[in-house]
């Protein structure tokens, strides 16, 4: 008897794992909305390294002056960041030298200052929207040709479910959302589907061997099958994308976190998502295996 | 065969230390130098700190011409910074993207791009006498009698002509100089200038005297531009990103390494091999054949695209395994693995390739940078699984140093 994990008579089980992040996610979303960066509402970010132990009330007092409404934290390493939507190129001078004098630093504590009009926020939604929409077009009509139309209609499904879970640990957590953010989202979209094409393609050759008799065997006999190759796959990518996580600077961990969400997600849903609703899809049509 | 076999993988092997060796140390054979790798490659603002400036063009219905006039202008604006390779291009329909490593004050560098650059020589009835387009050349002096810094301006025969007649008129009388809606000196006709030689004083320093006298050779813009995107990246950051990033990246590298080691034996060892082939055909691509330049989203795009580069072998491998348990000889297991992964290679890739060209030809920035390592990533990928892998895992075979399929997944 061939060994086999048996995946797709709990379907509902995946499926509801599922559901509650991206609803969670979802409620989250319209409740307290995303934490959008200033890539998306604009405005001005100065990272300024103090390199000592200080105290980010009195910082903040102390500028509030240039806004009222100025955001100063203090960031991993003796780092602060002070944000603002009002401030103008000449108080983001003023406010560093207050800084630099408030501690003794000198020029070099500077890390970053980032200004972002407005407009620049509109211009990165609509590209990633329509980015993401003929990307997934362009997939659902490959894997209809070289599938059928149902089996690219459940990797698409798989692919959207991705991108809602990485943005529902987004909204959840209320981690900033920048622009890295949407780069890290498409390239999920380039990546995940990949291992639910692996799955198909297993299953479109068990099916043309004709050994399973169900749908349900096919399917979990063929996942089964690549199991190992999903998740050595993943692992490999874990390990070079969370090591830029652990030891790299933060402007280059804003992009490793959602990767790492969504290959986590995209191993996930190739294996409980995808191919359980291609089960559901092929019954409904009263196909045959 | 046994000795073709040997001969190929040890030559193979070797030779793909040596391209390794050669890419990370670089090599000098008499006249002859290979840089490394590291001392070829650009790096992006992100890594070695300066100031990045999108000014938007305020003007509706701008023709591309001037577009293109007003980036040529910002040019010789920026280039008159004397900083080192700075960027200057379009980006988008409207807006003009400007790089200035080595600088790190916005402002300095938002004055420089961004003021129109509109001078005029006003009398004291308002009236315009000379403007930007009369001046010939612009240079820096030093005023004899303060030993300040001074913007000496050389007319043209008009403005010459022009700055004659008005010294005359208002000898004695005073001469404001604007630049933009600044007034930058104001000095007293002293004497007619005849030979169209004027100065302004006022400049606080050298730097600035220069800067003011780069704006005024360049010319008024034709447009008017609001700045956008304005990102400082401090000295530091970058010096600390480059560090940091190779540590992760020898980290994440030697870990895939050490699992296809560990998991797959004897084809572990070689996907090692064709890994380190992909990521010199990888590394040569950006630097040299597309010349890419490195940023930080592009360092992780290129860390995750090797995790994913050995995802073609693992589908190999573990076809090779289920035929040896199905009782398959190894050289037929083999064949048959590497056939019949084929098809789920094809289609994986394509599909990436898919997503990977829309985000190219639609992205802008990061996103853009990112599906170009995707691209390369999934083409080198695959190309080294299916011939380096290939190759050299048969020529081991054929080497028959070690015959037991267990040592092969079995």
């Amino acid at each position: 008897m061939e060994r086999m994990f048996k995946i797709v008579e709990k379907s509902k089980i995946w499926f509801t794992i599922s559901l509650i992040i991206i609803i969670v996610g979802m409620a989250t979303w319209l409740f307290k909305g995303l934490n959008l960066g200033i890539d998306f509402k604009g405005g001005t970010v100065v990272t300024i390294k103090i390199g000592k132990e200080f105290d980010v009330v009195e910082l903040r007092k102390s500028l509030e002056k240039y806004d009222p409404q100025i955001d100063v934290r203090e960031i991993e390493g003796y780092e602060v960041t002070i944000r603002s939507n009002k401030i103008t190129t000449e108080q983001v001078n003023q406010i560093f030298n207050d800084v630099k004098a408030k501690y003794g630093l000198k020029d070099d504590a500077l890390r970053s200052i980032d200004t972002i009009g407005p407009s620049i926020g509109k211009e990165l939604r609509r590209s990633a929207i329509i980015s993401t929409l003929l990307a997934t077009l362009g997939i659902l009509i490959y894997t209809s040709f070289r599938f059928e139309l149902w089996s690219g209609l459940a990797a698409i499904i798989a692919l959207v479910h991705d991108l809602l879970v990485t943005i529902s640990v987004y909204t959840i957590l209320q981690i900033p959302v920048n622009s890295s953010f949407i780069a890290a989202m498409l390239t999920i979209l380039g990546y995940s589907i990949n291992d639910t094409i692996v799955v198909f393609d297993r299953i479109r050759e068990n099916r043309k061997l004709g050994k399973y008799h169900d749908f349900e065997t096919l399917v979990d006999a063929s996942i089964t099958q690549t199991l190992a190759r999903s998740i050595n796959t993943t692992l490999t990518t874990l390990f070079t994308i969370t090591a830029i996580y652990i030891f790299g600077v933060p402007s280059i961990k804003e992009f490793a976190l959602p990767l790492i969400i969504g290959i986590i997600s995209g191993a996930y849903s190739s294996i409980f998502i995808a191919s359980p609703l291609w089960v559901i899809f092929e019954k409904r049509q009263g196909q045959r295996v | 065969m046994k000795t073709r076999g040997r001969i190929y993988f040890i030559v193979t092997t070797l030779l793909i230390l040596f391209l390794s060796y050669v890419l990370v140390n670089g090599l000098t054979l008499g006249d002859y130098q290979v840089k490394p790798l590291s001392k070829i490659v650009k790096l992006g603002l992100d890594l070695k700190g300066g100031v990045y400036v999108e000014e938007e063009i305020v003007d509706q219905n701008v023709s591309k011409d001037t577009i293109e006039r007003t980036r040529d202008l910002i040019e010789l604006r920026v280039n008159s910074l004397g900083v080192s390779e700075p960027i200057v291009a379009i980006t988008g329909s409207n807006r003009i993207r400007v790089e200035i490593p080595g600088i790190y004050d916005p402002k300095a560098a938002l004055e420089q791009i961004g003021k129109t650059g509109r001078l005029r020589f006003v009398g004291p009835n308002n009236d315009e006498i000379i403007t930007g387009k009369d001046v010939k050349d612009a240079t820096v002096g030093v005023d004899q009698r303060t030993n300040a810094p001074v913007v000496q301006l050389k007319l043209n025969q008009e403005g010459a002509k022009k700055f004659a007649e008005a010294t005359q008129k208002y000898l004695g009388k005073q001469i404001a100089i604007y630049m933009d809606e600044d007034l930058v000196s104001a000095p007293t006709v002293q004497s007619v200038i005849p030979d169209g030689e004027a100065i302004i004083t006022g400049s606080k320093n050298v730097e600035e005297a220069k800067r003011l006298a780069g704006i005024i050779k360049s010319g008024a813009l034709p447009v008017k531009l609001n700045p956008a995107t304005i990102r400082a990246i401090g000295p530091a950051l970058g010096a600390e990103a480059i560090p940091t990033s190779l540590k992760a990246a020898t980290i994440g590298i030697a870990l895939v390494m050490l699992f296809m080691l560990l998991y797959y034996r004897i084809p572990g060892l070689i996907a090692d091999l064709a890994l380190m082939v992909y990521m010199i055909i990888t590394a040569l691509v950006f630097t040299v054949v597309i010349k890419a330049t490195l940023t930080l989203p592009g360092i992780a795009g290129l860390l995750l695209s090797i995790g994913m580069a050995v995802d073609a072998n693992v589908l190999i491998f573990e076809r090779i395994k289920e035929e040896l348990k199905l009782g398959k000889s190894l050289r037929t297991a083999i064949d048959a693995g590497f056939r019949r992964a084929f098809t789920s290679i094809l289609d994986s890739n394509v599909t990436t390739l898919i997503a990977g060209f829309v985000l190219f030809f639609i992205g802008t920035g990061a996103v853009k940078g990112f599906a170009l390592t995707l691209i390369i990533g999934v083409l080198s990928s695959m190309f080294t699984a299916i011939t380096v892998t290939r190759f050299l895992l048969k020529s081991f075979v054929n080497a028959g140093w070690i015959t037991n399929s267990k040592f092969y997944g079995a």
